[in-house]
């Protein structure tokens, strides 16, 4: 028994070291002005206009992203899952595979594939059709988001799909339910974990992006991530940009709340 | 705040160290801090050749991303190359050290003394900063795409080129550019003047096609926008790609900027920073970089060894100042104007 808890020591230095001081840090500047006096002023930053405009798009494009994805990966997975191969497990890899490159240079790809004289557009007028203009607008952005997180979508709701006992569809045909009875009371309700789960591990990495905003945005539209980066960047004000990711924290931890609601199994996790 | 910043720095100096020992270079190592694409890669090998000292390298895209990691020390750099307002912030707060110019024999012969005098402006005595390179901000167009010739701000708002012009990504470029249009001082820290530059920028924006920082030059190049801000410094390098474009300095005026090296107080390789910085300035080698970079260079004994006259005349790369009488450089405005400009920048990035 002892054994076991030495073995968990590399973690606990990891957590402390990467997780809870940093945290910590957040908290501490998020809570000081410059002189170092506590003050709420950085968290009710948040109600400035452009902080609130800025929050008001990244949770409409996060939302609008998240619900692409889950129409576009639900039959995606459901196709997956219908797989009963021995090695299904092969196309699962193939899916995933272009997550080995590095999401920047993927976005930076989308970027030259947009443009005004990119790829689309070149072949859009080597076959004389109307050009495409989507590049530095939230259309672009949106875009990127569910091409980025896709994949965060597909593998929960599948897995969820796999755990459910063939028996039980089987007996629901028998018992006289049609296709789409049987999916919408049997299949849907089963992989509800999944769906949750997924929406999660969407919409927290799409409501916090700035690279997808910058990159494909053309810096013109500012995203709450955006706001938060250029506050340590550009601004050198730690505080402010401490005091709106503590906020940005409040509707992460709201997900993270109604994830753990719906999955209380832990059911449609991958990792 | 400053406990904690001093933690930070512990243990990244502890990796640092430890990186320092693993590595087998007999002299000792050289931090350097510069702009993206602002050196000769081949300079550098040359320099750990000739010196033995290995250089770690590393690059920023703004003054204003390059200070707040100086400024909480969480790295430790040798040399840096600021901006001249940004130069006079880091003077003003105490993060620079004076130079020895004993030390730096070939700054102090090859550096022209006009560069030393406009240097003057930000570093008082030139205790703190060599200059590096000079130039204009203006604006590069393509020739084809463009009914008119350029020669004023105000095309940058002309709904003709809608969806094709390029803006700065980086505050105090951006009001320079919309201050001048108004006919405002670039430095001004004056309420109203900041706000019709604010406005002017909101009008502007449904106008520009991205706000970029080095970006410009590809996008030009690539022929994606008609008119972008740009560094005088990148045009004969984007002509040289592309002999549709052409480069202007407006008649409202603009920015004359220089850049220098400077060693920031907590530099662990002092010896070596004065031996990277004097290197630079020998003229073979700051010639070399010239033709690399091509941003204009003060070293005088450089321009002399430049062989082709079309480059050593170009009025882009040495343009005669004299000409202008609106031309002004950046000084530092204290941090409650920073903060101004910041936020009037937020509301312009933001509406």
């Amino acid at each position: 028994m002892k054994n076991k808890k030495t073995l968990a020591t590399p973690y606990l230095i990891w957590s402390a070291a990467f997780i809870l001081i940093p945290l910590c840090m957040v908290f501490y500047y998020g809570f000081t002005d410059r002189d170092g006096n506590f003050t709420f002023q950085n968290i009710f930053a948040i109600q400035n206009p452009e902080h609130l405009k800025a929050l008001w798009l990244s949770l409409l494009l996060s939302f609008i992203s998240t619900l692409f994805c889950l129409l576009l990966a639900y039959p995606l997975a459901m196709i997956l899952a219908s797989f009963r191969v021995k090695n299904n497990s092969f196309i699962v890899m193939i899916f995933i595979l272009p997550m080995w490159m590095n999401f920047l240079l993927r976005t930076l790809a989308w970027q030259s594939l947009l443009e005004k004289t990119g790829v689309i557009n070149n072949l859009l007028t080597f076959f004389h059709l109307p050009n495409l203009a989507i590049i530095n607008t939230p259309y672009a952005i949106i875009l990127g988001m569910v091409y980025n997180f896709l994949p965060f979508m597909v593998l929960p709701i599948y897995n969820s799909l796999t755990k459910i006992d063939q028996n039980i569809i089987h007996a629901a045909r028998d018992l006289g339910a049609n296709g789409f009875r049987t999916f919408q009371k049997i299949t849907l309700p089963l992989s509800i974990p999944g769906i949750i789960s997924g929406i999660t591990m969407v919409f927290v990495p799409a409501l916090t992006t700035f690279v997808i905003s910058n990159l494909l945005g053309g810096s013109k539209i500012l995203l709450i991530g955006n706001v938060i980066e250029q506050e340590f960047t550009q601004t050198s004000n730690w505080h402010l940009g401490s005091g709106l990711s503590i906020v940005l924290m409040i509707f992460i931890i709201i997900s993270m709340v109604f994830t753990a609601i719906f999955d209380k199994d832990g059911e449609g996790t991958v990792l | 705040m400053k406990l904690f910043r001093h933690v930070l720095l512990i243990i990244v100096s502890a990796v640092v160290l430890m990186g320092c020992q693993s590595s087998s270079n007999e002299n000792g190592t050289v931090v350097v801090y510069n702009w993206g694409e602002y050196i000769d890669p081949e300079v550098l090998t040359i320099f750990e050749e000739e010196t033995g000292i290995q250089v770690i390298y590393e690059e920023f895209e703004t003054n204003e991303t390059m200070y707040p990691k100086v400024e909480a020390g969480a790295s430790l750099y040798d040399v840096i190359c600021p901006s001249d307002y940004m130069i006079q912030k880091m003077i003003d707060n105490d993060l620079l050290q004076a130079l020895n110019y004993d030390n730096l024999p070939n700054a102090k012969k090859n550096i022209g003394t006009q560069y030393f005098e406009m240097a003057d402006q930000f570093d008082p005595g030139n205790k703190y900063a060599i200059p590096y390179c000079w130039g204009t901000v203006g604006i590069l167009y393509n020739k084809t795409m463009v009914n008119e010739p350029i020669d004023s701000w105000s095309s940058l708002w002309d709904p003709a080129y809608a969806g094709n012009i390029l803006m700065q990504d980086s505050v105090r470029d951006a009001f320079m550019v919309s201050l001048k249009l108004n006919g405002f001082s670039m430095n001004t820290t004056e309420e109203a003047e900041l706000e019709a530059a604010t406005k002017s920028l909101i009008d502007q924006k449904e106008l520009v096609q991205a706000y970029v920082v080095d970006q410009v030059r590809d996008k030009m190049i690539g022929g994606e926008a008609a008119l972008g801000v740009i560094y005088s410094g990148e045009a004969i390098y984007t002509q040289r790609e592309n002999q549709d474009l052409e480069y202007v300095i407006p008649k409202e005026g603009t920015n004359v900027w220089i850049d220098g090296w400077v060693i920031p107080k907590n530099a662990p390789n002092l010896e070596n920073a004065e031996k990277f910085i004097d290197f630079l300035c020998r003229d073979d080698i700051a010639l070399m970089n010239f033709e690399y970079i091509t941003y204009s260079t003060p070293n005088v004994a450089a321009q002399a060894l430049i062989e082709d006259e079309e480059i050593k005349n170009s009025t882009i790369a040495f343009p005669d100042l004299s000409q202008y009488d609106n031309l002004e450089t950046f000084s530092y405005l204290g941090e409650e104007a920073e903060t101004i400009y910041n936020e009037y920048w937020k509301e312009v990035k933001s509406h």
